[in-house]
């Protein structure tokens, strides 16, 4: 087997988050533990080899914040929304499969931008074109073209709101001249 | 055990009472959703509330219930590999319901991915092009 030699800075997201865990699980954060969770968090990674994470080495915290904020926030109306659908819509709900084209294509942003998609209720990801960085998104009660456009236009918001969060720095230039222009549907 | 509660108990008791029975709501609601939904993909989205908001819910007031700061690390980490799972197997169920046509297409108002398959099964590309 062939194994791509994977640097410690590259790595080192990975191992942060295993000692994190280690230590939430023991429920004991003193140097001691630290120091073992991390022998143990580099043992794991270099006998259980896993392709590397490509990340863009750009993270803006604060935007994470903001992001985790307003993600909130749409889970909580969601929800509501999602239950008012079941008990008033219930069998005679109409959905829809939308195709939403995404800007970035790297995995990294699609596989977010997806796994964001389906915590909300009322989006579901049912195929990924990964050439063309493509999502089939599947969309609780859509009964107009409006509505196809509100499910396009939300999941790329998602998506601008990945990009300012983790994306490269391309893409985040991409965004920035998309929005002067005013291009974004 | 302190006899005499003070407000701060009070006011932590309360909110923890209205975290577990908005969750409990949450789970409700899903409960409903799957009863009344009418096919596979529907009812996955109900399926999705109370492992996001309604556990989060729950969560929070087991953390506060339990008054301790050591828990809420614990706590955070059932959180997110929830947020981590649930997904995939939400996917991987509809992928594999839309391929083996336990979608009920009569309920769908658009199927964008539908004209993709068609012309996958003629051995074409979406734009036309031969693959």
């Amino acid at each position: 087997m062939i194994r791509k030699r994977i640097s410690l800075r590259q790595e080192l997201p990975l191992l942060v988050w295993l000692v994190v865990v280690w230590a939430a699980l023991w429920q004991d954060f003193s140097p001691g533990n630290l120091l073992f969770g991390a022998l143990i968090a580099v043992v794991v990674a270099r006998v259980f080899y896993l392709p590397p994470v490509e990340l863009s080495g750009r993270f803006s915290l604060p935007q994470a914040l903001l992001f985790a904020a307003i993600f909130l926030w749409d889970v909580l109306l969601a929800s509501f929304q999602v239950f008012g659908r079941a008990v008033f819509s219930g069998p005679r709900v109409r959905n829809a499969i939308v195709a939403v084209p995404l800007r970035s294509h790297s995995d990294l942003m699609v596989t977010a931008t997806g796994h964001v998609l389906s915590l909300v209720p009322g989006s579901l990801v049912v195929e990924v074109d990964r050439s063309t960085s493509t999502l089939y998104v599947h969309a609780l009660h859509v009964a107009t073209p409006a509505d196809v456009q509100r499910i396009r236009r939300d999941v790329r918001r998602t998506e601008a709101w990945l990009i300012r969060v983790m994306g490269s720095k391309t893409e985040l230039a991409a965004l920035r001249g998309e929005s002067v222009k005013g291009t974004e549907p | 055990m302190d006899p005499s509660p003070t407000p701060l108990d009070l006011l932590i008791d309360l909110l923890s009472i209205v975290c577990i029975l908005a969750g409990c709501l949450m789970s409700l609601a899903a409960a409903i959703g799957l009863l009344r939904f009418p096919d596979l993909l529907s009812r996955m989205h109900a399926a999705t509330k109370p492992q996001v908001l309604g556990l989060l819910l729950l969560l929070t007031a087991v953390g506060l219930q339990l008054r301790s700061w050591a828990v809420v690390p614990v706590l955070l980490v059932a959180w997110i590999f929830q947020l981590l799972t649930v997904p995939v197997a939400a996917h991987m169920v509809g992928r594999a319901g839309y391929r083996t046509r336990h979608v009920h297409r009569e309920l769908l108002t658009v199927d964008e991915l539908d004209e993709v398959v068609q012309s996958a099964a003629r051995g074409e590309t979406p734009d036309g092009r031969p693959e």
